[in-house]
């Protein structure tokens, strides 16, 4: 049995250990309700956004290279993971997905390229020789819309220039604090903006100069939109699981300290146990 | 006079929303002056200054990136970013201008020029909306 004051240290290391853990769920938990008031805040927009441009595609005589399909030569995939770990699952969840998909749909590298947001993804792509065209880390934990439009203007620019034919999201969609779950989206082409039934005959715009002509300003706009949108969605999701990873190690760390307190106690008896003995003993031999 | 309730929004959050009487702003065509009950309109904005009005007094605000559309009752700009004058930071304006003018000079890859034009132009249009405001 390790001796007691081995013992004593371990408890100390785990008690600091559960110090840290601790401050690190709080740190989480406040930085998740930021990051679900900044997604909040970005409603208004998308909602706008989509409606505005779901009405001008459904006019029907505006086309534009981003709404149409066009033979699948090159998958882009815009990977969104986060720049530190410990967060339980969240960064491997997405990179599995991602590289099953990958090893799944191409036979050679000639055939997707990845775009890595986050550093856990990109040394996982970079580490395993994957194609990456371009790299963001460092994103804050509260990005801005500015933080993410170049990576996401140029995303968009690879598609219009025909680099890639189609581009896929992997994220993690945030369901709640204690759950979320890999998504991955086509967000190019944009197949599948159809207006909400009903209100489509009430506002029938104008168009200043033309629908072509707002389609080629508002699409690369919707596209870089669903980006951030997915970005906020993402890092909610990353501070909800760091904050779940961090209580789970919180209460391992009680449970590990209980488990020592009790091992602890029981040497220390035993120890003083054995003293009384040897005294008792020791009496007894003189008396005799 | 009947006012309109117009509302500006960007990815990071509403900017502003109030009624005015009249809106103008710089659309890809040219000047475009909104007044109430104005048919269902979409229009490409500028990197701009969007000026509302109302009672006389007129509110400015830096717009890039953004769209407008018009409703008979509602106005709804979409940008992607827009500050209004007073909460422009003039220091951060300048020193962007003066960063886009310097990378304007040493000539490099194409990509770059018109990246730096575009900065050179938002960080103008902040300075020229942030001079309203005193």
């Amino acid at each position: 049995m390790a001796s007691l004051r081995d013992i004593q240290s371990k408890i100390n290391s785990t008690k600091k250990t559960k110090q840290i853990t601790n401050a690190m769920q709080m740190v989480s938990a406040s930085k998740l309700t930021r990051a679900e008031q900044n997604a909040k805040a970005f409603v208004p927009y998308s909602e706008k956004m989509q409606e505005v441009v779901s009405q001008i595609a459904a006019s029907g005589d505006a086309t534009h290279p981003m709404l149409q399909t066009r033979a699948v030569k090159k998958t882009g995939y815009l990977v969104i993971t986060a720049d530190r770990g410990l967060a339980g699952g969240y960064n491997n969840n997405v990179i599995r997905e991602v590289y099953r998909t990958i090893q799944h749909q191409h036979t050679s590298t000639d055939e997707y390229t990845v775009i890595a947001a986050g550093r856990f993804g990109r040394d996982f792509f970079k580490k395993n020789n994957l194609p990456i065209a371009k790299e963001i880390i460092g994103l804050p934990d509260q990005p801005d819309f500015a933080d993410i439009k170049q990576i996401a203007s140029e995303a968009v620019e690879m598609f219009l220039e025909e680099e890639i034919d189609e581009l896929v999201l992997f994220y993690n969609h945030f369901n709640s604090a204690i759950s979320q779950e890999v998504t991955s989206q086509k967000l190019l082409p944009l197949t599948d903006i159809t207006p909400e039934s009903g209100r489509s005959v009430q506002s029938m715009y104008e168009f200043e100069p033309d629908a072509e002509g707002i389609l080629k300003v508002l699409l690369p706009q919707y596209a870089e939109s669903l980006i951030y949108g997915a970005l906020l969605d993402a890092k909610a999701s990353e501070h909800a699981a760091r904050m779940t990873a961090m209580r789970a190690a919180t209460d391992n760390a009680n449970e590990r300290i209980d488990d020592l307190t009790l091992t602890f106690n029981r040497a220390r008896q035993a120890a003083i146990t054995q003293e009384i003995s040897e005294i008792v003993g020791g009496a007894a031999a003189l008396q005799s | 006079m009947s006012t309109v309730t117009t509302s500006i929004v960007t990815p990071d959050g509403p900017v502003l929303e109030a009624d005015y009487e009249m809106v103008s702003c710089t659309a890809e065509n040219g000047e475009l002056g909104i007044l109430p009950g104005h048919i269902p309109l979409v229009a490409p904005l500028k990197v701009s200054s969007v000026r509302l009005q109302i009672k006389g007094r007129t509110d400015y605000v830096a717009v890039s990136g953004g769209f407008l559309e018009v409703r008979p009752d509602r106005i709804t700009i979409l940008a992607q970013t827009a500050e209004s004058a007073a909460d422009i930071d003039v220091d951060r304006a300048e020193q962007a201008k003066k960063r886009a003018e310097k990378r304007l000079q040493d000539k490099q890859a194409n990509l770059d020029q018109i990246r730096a034009e575009q900065a050179l132009n938002r960080a103008i249009n902040r300075l020229e909306v942030a001079s309203h405001s005193r």
